[in-house]
């Protein structure tokens, strides 16, 4: 009985969990980086005990270096989906907030700290205090030019950067019915950028096809009790910008169309799918990024890399003048290619855009979704993809 | 006297330490580069002891374990916030950087104020004011007497965490 996050840990507890109660829970997986990582190695040493699982411990280098093995070349949310890692009714934890990401696939994901991840390195366990859950239901259909991270950035805009802190958020209503598993990964990615401990779509036939495996159990809420439920109609949005220096500094394209524009980022764990590559190359076939616009395209991951250089996306993206580098998180960070400098202007189709994230803290970095971005590279300012032509 | 460093609202962990100060486990060179572009005079200027008011939301975005480990190193005493990002606070008190939760104090006080705290009460007293911070969960509590963590669990296992909840 309850919300989508107290039936799996009543499942995985194996008795009825209510929110408000702190439990102590087995994981499925431990995640950290290349930056989390370091701190939850030098944690777990001092525990003095053995690994509780080898196989069960992840880590991945993507923030700072190109990966050092091809084999695992990409971005620790994406390679956490691809190599299976995610199941439907699971419970992962990761050093990295956006660890969120793999509620898309109905499994219970939380962003942690490296103390914490190291404990669970050591005992395959960490405590939660169950969440309530706020429900967001997303009506009717997505018009032409208006994709998940329009509906994120306007959830973003209505409850704030704190609007689901310490709380779930189930992502529910037609239009994520509608949605591929890519489009909800981006939906649960972006659900800690207003502070939600956990982002969980209901797994159902796309999850199942996504997951190449038709036994996946169903999973739903069980007459739940909502914090709040909110609605949302995508049918009447326009293309949503994260403006700086916050993340709910959320305006209407219109608002800010035709600001010039230094660099553009087609990539990171909110957008940088196949999905979104193929939305950027529709654009950019048989055009050029304008020469004011620095244009920098990076693969979420290695599997994603090979299958847009088979699509074609590659040669579109270098033949527009667009830059593709490795597969990992890219300029997102500032700790890669594309640092900004001083006053100039960025927009990403990441999910942070806090001063300083991406170099300069005098540069500025606006929020959008892959259309835009790919138009706005072109335009070289921001521009509205409806209508482009 | 401890003094008062005044915040606002949404202060994230980039701007607690930025990415690119990250590449070091050593708390003594992440205390140096504490607030370095927000604030860049703050690491000088911390006198240990010193405390953190922040507005809401505070250690918000990315779940880097280094901003609460540079805010410790600097020499602040504790972080009283008006609200915090959840993954900052479990952080902090994971590694025994006391965090104390008090809307009150925040419009009541200015930067460089003379304070004193209780980290066990949770009594924030400012210009011969006291405000009073709230209560913080029982995990967060046996967490703190225990030091951290770590030390927590590597003693007494998660029978310690079992025994609360």
């Amino acid at each position: 009985m309850g919300t989508l996050t107290e039936e799996i840990f009543s499942r995985r507890l194996g008795r009825d969990v209510h929110a408000g109660e702190i439990v102590v829970a087995p994981v499925d997986y431990a995640m950290a980086h290349d930056v989390t990582g370091p701190l939850a190695i030098e944690a777990f040493r001092h525990l003095e005990v053995p690994l509780w699982d080898p196989e069960r411990v992840i880590l991945v280098f993507d923030h700072i270096l190109p990966a050092n093995t091809v084999a695992s070349a990409g971005l620790c949310h994406q390679l956490m989906v691809e190599k299976g890692f995610i199941r439907p009714g699971g419970i992962v934890v990761g050093a990295d907030s956006h660890s969120t990401t793999y509620g898309a696939l109905g499994c219970f994901a939380a962003g942690f700290g490296s103390t914490d991840i190291a404990v669970t390195f050591a005992t395959g366990r960490t405590w939660f205090r169950v969440p309530e859950t706020i429900r967001i239901n997303l009506r009717g259909a997505l018009p032409p030019g208006i994709f998940p991270k329009d509906l994120a950035l306007q959830v973003i805009r209505r409850l704030g950067a704190e609007g689901a802190n310490y709380l779930a958020v189930e992502w529910g209503g037609e239009a994520v019915e509608a949605m591929s598993v890519d489009e909800r990964l981006t939906l649960a990615n972006l659900t800690v950028d207003f502070g939600g401990k956990a982002g969980l779509c209901e797994p159902d036939e796309q999850t199942r096809i996504y997951l190449g495996d038709a036994e996946v159990a169903d999973l739903h809420p069980v007459a739940p009790e909502y914090r709040s439920v909110v609605e949302v109609d995508a049918q009447t949005l326009e293309p949503q910008i994260a403006c700086p220096p916050a993340i709910d500094n959320v305006q209407d394209l219109s608002t800010v169309e035709g600001t010039q524009l230094d660099e553009v980022f087609v990539g990171s764990c909110a957008n940088g799918r196949i999905e979104d590559l193929a939305i950027v190359a529709g654009y950019f076939e048989g055009r050029q990024v304008h020469p004011r616009t620095r244009t920098i395209v990076v693969p979420a991951s290695k599997q994603i890399y090979m299958e847009a250089l088979a699509r074609g996306y590659i040669q579109t993206f270098m033949e527009a003048g667009a830059l593709v580098m490795n597969a990992g998180c890219g300029p997102c960070l500032g700790r890669q290619h594309g640092v900004l400098g001083p006053g100039e202007r960025a927009l990403s189709t990441s999910n942070r855009n806090y001063a300083g994230r991406m170099g300069s803290p005098q540069a500025e970095i606006y929020l959008a979704n892959p259309a835009v971005a790919a138009v706005s590279a072109l335009a070289g300012a921001i521009t509205d993809p409806r209508g482009f032509n | 006297m401890a003094r008062i460093f005044k915040f606002g609202d949404g202060i994230s962990t980039d701007a607690i330490i930025p990415g690119r100060y990250n590449v070091t486990t050593d708390a003594t060179a992440l205390g140096k580069a504490c607030f370095i572009e927000a604030r860049p005079d703050f690491a000088a200027s911390v006198q240990p002891g010193d405390v953190i008011v922040g507005g809401r939301n505070f250690g918000c975005g990315s779940s880097r374990e280094h901003a609460p480990m540079a805010i410790k190193a600097a020499g602040i005493q504790a972080v009283v916030a008006r609200s915090f990002a959840r993954i900052f606070y479990r952080n902090a008190i994971n590694i025994g950087l006391p965090v104390i939760q008090c809307d009150a104090i925040y419009d009541a006080i200015e930067d460089s104020d003379p304070v004193s705290i209780d980290i066990h009460s949770g009594g924030i007293t400012v210009n011969g004011k006291m405000f009073q911070g709230e209560t913080p969960g029982p995990v967060a509590v046996a967490i703190m007497e225990a030091g951290t963590l770590i030390d927590l669990i590597k003693t007494r296992g998660w029978a310690a965490i079992e025994e609360v909840s």
